[in-house]
């Protein structure tokens, strides 16, 4: 989607802001969030891609206005709703002062348990799948991405839609995010690494020697 | 308007997250949805054990040990995993070699993409709209920020993270270093380093903390 998540090149942010001996977290309800976010996606009813676009579908005013955590938190309310696994009275009632004990859902997956943390956060969620897909594009080849501007989850930014650049590396077959975020979970393609001059998204001024390199999936790229 | 409500065109203001997530923690809990001791478990791996130091190793060792080097640029998450790191955030890493023609610079335009098990959860500033946005449009304006000045003949090579891919920047070891060892040439290698949007410390006897 066209959303304001899809920053890359955008003009009138501030200076970085940069904090010199940063903590982890800042405040500890951010601990409780990022942990607490863990444990959902640990539920297994919805993946990554379903996730990141939760945060994107966000109010781009308020997606703006809030902090990272912010996000997470608002992601993992809205997932948690929508998959019947807690209702917005339940949360607004709690909200509210009410104290009685919440009932689980039906049919409602077992928690992570802190015995299955380590391997959990160890082993990952590896992407690559080893799924025949042919390979369209050789390292060295001049591609063009695709003008597409589809009103769900996609990793081709704005900035490098409709530009040249050339594919370096074939990655292999990956899992493809803009399917993946509409449920198709198994959903795979295979994934170059791109290289676009930095005067191909940005125009002459831009340093001429300067380039950018892109994650691509098969589907996004056209043959030149 | 005659109530104090906003308006349809306003966006909804949301409420107070430190309220809404003891909120959903108390909820979640009570359902048996979450396991409070796994939250805690989760929390001491991300503040006392990933972080940092953990890159800085990866870096020290390739700096040290040629064929280390050579496996790291070859397979980064196969040599990443032998000094132990791996897993959420890094599953699939790529080590790209800064060089005196190509400096290399990582960011993640669409959400906030980072090498979890090297370097920890991100920054505020690189998780920043004016950092998402700048880096990949003007990436020596954000050098500069950091007080890295390069010559146009220096290719600045910007990573988007825009896939399961996970970047670590190999800086350029330092003039000095000769004979230095793994854990001396550790200190020397700092997060924004390895992020791309600095370079590694010089050796020298006022560096402090």
């Amino acid at each position: 989607m066209n959303g304001v998540h899809d920053l890359g090149g955008m003009h009138g942010f501030p200076e970085l802001g940069y904090e010199h001996d940063e903590p982890v977290f800042h405040h500890a309800w951010e601990r409780r969030c990022f942990a607490l976010n863990f444990c959902a996606d640990a539920l297994g009813r919805w993946n990554l891609d379903t996730w990141r676009h939760a945060v994107e579908r966000m109010d781009p005013v308020e997606y703006l206005r809030t902090s990272y955590y912010e996000h997470w938190l608002h992601a993992m309310e809205t997932l948690l709703i929508e998959h019947g696994l807690l209702t917005r009275e339940e949360l607004e009632a709690r909200l509210g002062g009410d104290s009685a004990p919440a009932k689980p859902a039906p049919g409602q997956p077992a928690p992570l348990a802190a015995s299955e943390v380590e391997a959990a956060l160890f082993q990952g969620e590896p992407a690559l799948r080893n799924v025949e897909r042919p390979a369209r594009f050789r390292p060295g080849e001049r591609v063009r991405t695709a003008n597409i501007h589809p009103a769900g989850h996609t990793r081709l930014p704005r900035y490098a839609r409709g530009k040249l650049g050339t594919v370096r590396e074939d990655r292999g077959v990956h899992l493809f995010p803009d399917r993946r975020a509409a449920g198709e979970d198994e959903a795979a393609e295979r994934l170059y690494n791109v290289e676009f001059a930095a005067s191909e998204l940005w125009g002459e001024d831009a340093a001429p020697r300067d380039t950018v390199r892109l994650d691509l999936w098969d589907s996004y790229l056209e043959p030149v | 308007m005659t109530d104090d409500h906003h308006d349809h065109h306003d966006a909804p203001r949301l409420a107070d997250p430190e309220l809404r997530v003891r909120a959903l923690e108390s909820l979640l809990t009570e359902k048996g949805l979450v396991d409070p001791a796994a939250l805690d478990a989760i929390i001491d791996v991300y503040e006392t054990r990933i972080g940092p130091h953990n890159g800085a190793r990866v870096v020290a060792r390739a700096w040290a040990d040629p064929d280390f080097r050579r496996r790291l640029l070859r397979n980064a998450t196969a040599a990443i995993a032998e000094l132990g790191f791996a897993g959420s955030q890094g599953e699939h890493m790529t080590v790209v070699e800064n060089t005196p023609e190509v400096h290399n610079m990582v960011v993640c335009t669409l959400c906030s993409c980072y090498p979890w098990p090297t370097l920890g959860l991100p920054p505020v500033w690189y998780k920043s709209p004016s950092y998402r946005s700048r880096a990949v449009a003007d990436p020596r304006g954000v050098l500069a920020e950091f007080g890295v000045r390069l010559p146009e003949d220096v290719e600045v090579r910007v990573w988007d993270s825009s896939a399961e891919m996970r970047y670590l920047v190999l800086p350029l070891r330092p003039p000095g270093t000769e004979g230095m060892d793994e854990a001396a040439l550790a200190d020397l290698v700092t997060r924004d380093a390895m992020i791309g949007v600095d370079v590694a410390r010089a050796p020298g006897p006022e560096r402090g903390g």
